[in-house]
């Protein structure tokens, strides 16, 4: 299990509400899971291991408690894939300007 | 031991409001609902002129015009002989956080250093997150925004997990939420355990820095090409980009442009369902926000929206999410500029639109966002295709929001759907007699006129058919 130590960027975990407790004007299947919070910041406390509580401080300098759930997370988005269906569409455009009449 | 559970804290939600944007909103209260907006927004606000130099303090503004010539010539070559107008956009990403937000961030924070608060919160998913950051990191003030980035299995949504992350560069904590409206009982929380100024969207003083976007349309159009746009194309949600460039464009003397609202086309989505979350590749400029927020602004997080869309709107149009990967892709291929889905929505109806026009009008796109990571439309379609979502080639007449996403077969596919805006007033007024029935005042009735930009007759008309 991955452990963090006093200074280490990590990131923490709380529900907010479980099922029970969210709103009633919500659609059924948001009503089934909990309100949940990710928060990242500096570990506390002397050191701890993924899956304990843990407590944090934040970039605007609070205090903030929950479980730790990840050490140092990475950025998980990217570009993604290139797509086929917008490469052809550059060529295309470019074709049609060439033609003449395109004025 | 105070209460903090949700009933608790919701009820004690306007004392709570009142001390994190130091606005006495009931000063201009005229009424059951009436309230006197010009007033809300000279005495609070401040002026064009305040604003500009609050503005230059941290760079923001003064971006530059640009004429979109191939995309004109392509806007014409598909329209009738004689028809095409020229297409000009305002480059809004060479703003400090990227887009257009941080012209309403930089009032908001201006005003929170200036009253004493320490630092400021805000509740977005959008580039108004890392807006706010970037003027609070300028001005040397703590900030915290509060996003929703995630549904129940823990997939963040791409395009909000980059703005999630542009927040943090720019030294802000992020709270980062799974979907809900209780998002905003988290918010509430916040601000009272902090006693930090609420950066809202909807303050006059966010809305009021917008006007310098509208002024800076106007007169630099007039400047280099002698005179006015005839059409102004807003990508539209919340409703503050809206009112705020009209209110600019006014104060400029452009009396007479028309007023084009744009958002995407996601209709049948839920915007608080957990399974609804990821099936859509925009997260804001849709009819999710759009629709709601003109229908009834006083939704918002303050008690009184700055942002009012009807009072200013002249149309309104939806495009297709394949169409704004499309004109996503022909602004990179044939203008080379590289830009993010906000004002490539409205870009994409410009298209259409441009081609309904004479060749002497001028259309303006007025704004562009960054790109990158999340936000870009391989970023977006890779994410769409991963949850199922068919993505291919066809009329985009046919796409149906969290099923497929249409890439148009040519420009001829490009359209615009128009909605009528009736039909948007009649649910204003549907919404306002649930909580006030008729009838209504003199006083009242000249509210809605101005809240609706109809007349006495119109209004009447539309008081009866509802």
């Amino acid at each position: 299990m991955e452990r963090a130590r006093k200074g280490d960027w990590v990131q923490v975990h709380q529900v907010i509400f479980s099922p029970g407790e969210r709103s009633p004007n919500i659609p059924e299947e948001t009503k089934k899971v909990p309100l949940e919070l990710r928060v990242k910041g500096w570990l506390a406390i002397p050191e701890a291991q993924v899956g304990e509580e843990a407590v944090i401080k934040t970039p605007a300098g609070r205090e903030l408690e929950g479980r730790l759930v990840a050490v140092n997370p990475p950025f998980t988005h990217g570009f993604g894939k290139p797509v086929q269906e917008l490469l052809e569409i550059g060529p295309e455009l470019r074709a049609l300007l060439r033609e003449e009449g395109a004025k | 031991m105070k209460d903090m559970s949700y009933g608790a804290i919701m009820g004690r939600r306007n004392d709570i409001m009142k001390k994190a944007v130091g606005i006495n909103y009931e000063e201009f209260s005229r009424g059951r609902f009436a309230f006197d907006y010009e007033e809300m927004m000279r005495k609070v606000g401040y002026t064009l002129d305040e604003i500009r130099s609050i503005q230059r303090e941290t760079d923001v503004g003064e971006t530059p015009l640009w004429e979109m010539k191939n995309l004109t010539r392509l806007a014409r070559k598909l329209a009738p002989a004689g028809k095409g107008a020229r297409i000009f956009i305002k480059d809004e990403a060479a703003n400090p956080s990227g887009s257009f937000k941080a012209r309403r961030a930089s009032v908001s924070v201006y005003r929170a250093q200036q009253e004493g608060y320490k630092g400021v919160v805000s509740a977005t998913s959008g580039n108004y997150g890392a807006a706010v950051a970037s003027q609070a990191g300028k001005r040397n003030m703590d900030c915290i925004v509060v996003q929703e980035v995630f549904d129940s299995k823990g997939d963040g949504q791409p395009e909000i997990l980059e703005k999630g992350r542009k927040c943090e560069a720019y030294g802000a904590e992020v709270l980062q939420l799974t979907v809900g409206p209780e998002l905003f009982y988290t918010f509430l929380r916040v601000l009272e355990e902090t006693g930090f100024f609420n950066a809202s969207l909807y303050t006059p003083f966010g809305i009021a820095g917008v006007e310098t976007l509208g002024y800076e349309v106007a007169t630099e159009l007039k400047e280099k090409e002698g005179r006015f746009p005839d059409k102004v194309l807003i990508t539209h949600a919340g409703g503050g980009n809206l009112t705020g460039t009209a209110r600019g464009l006014k104060k400029a003397g452009a009396e007479n442009t028309e007023i084009v609202g744009v958002s995407v086309d996601l209709t049948g989505l839920h915007s608080a369902s957990d399974y609804d979350f990821n099936r859509k590749s925009f997260t804001t400029g849709h009819t999710g926000f759009g629709v709601p927020f003109t229908t009834w602004p006083d939704r918002a997080d303050v008690p009184l929206n700055a942002a009012r869309s009807l009072r200013y709107m002249d149309r309104y149009l939806t495009v297709t999410q394949g169409q704004v990967f499309y004109a996503t892709e022909a602004l990179a291929q044939l203008e080379g500029l590289e830009r993010g889905p906000a004002g490539n929505t409205s870009l994409a109806a410009a298209l259409v639109l441009a081609g309904e026009m004479d060749r002497d009008e001028i259309l303006v796109v007025q704004e562009t966002e960054y790109t990158g990571a999340g936000k870009h439309p391989t970023a977006q379609l890779t994410f769409a295709r991963e949850k199922g979502i068919e993505v291919r080639r066809g009329d985009p007449h046919e796409e149906k929001p969290g099923e497929n996403v249409l890439i148009p077969r040519g420009p001829q596919d490009l359209f615009y759907k128009e909605m009528e805006l009736d039909r948007l007033r009649k649910s204003y007024l549907k919404a306002l007699q649930k909580q006030h029935p008729a009838p209504y005042s003199p006083e009242e009735r000249d509210f809605l006129t101005e809240e609706l930009k109809v007349d006495q007759e119109k209004l009447e008309e539309l008081l009866k058919s509802i």
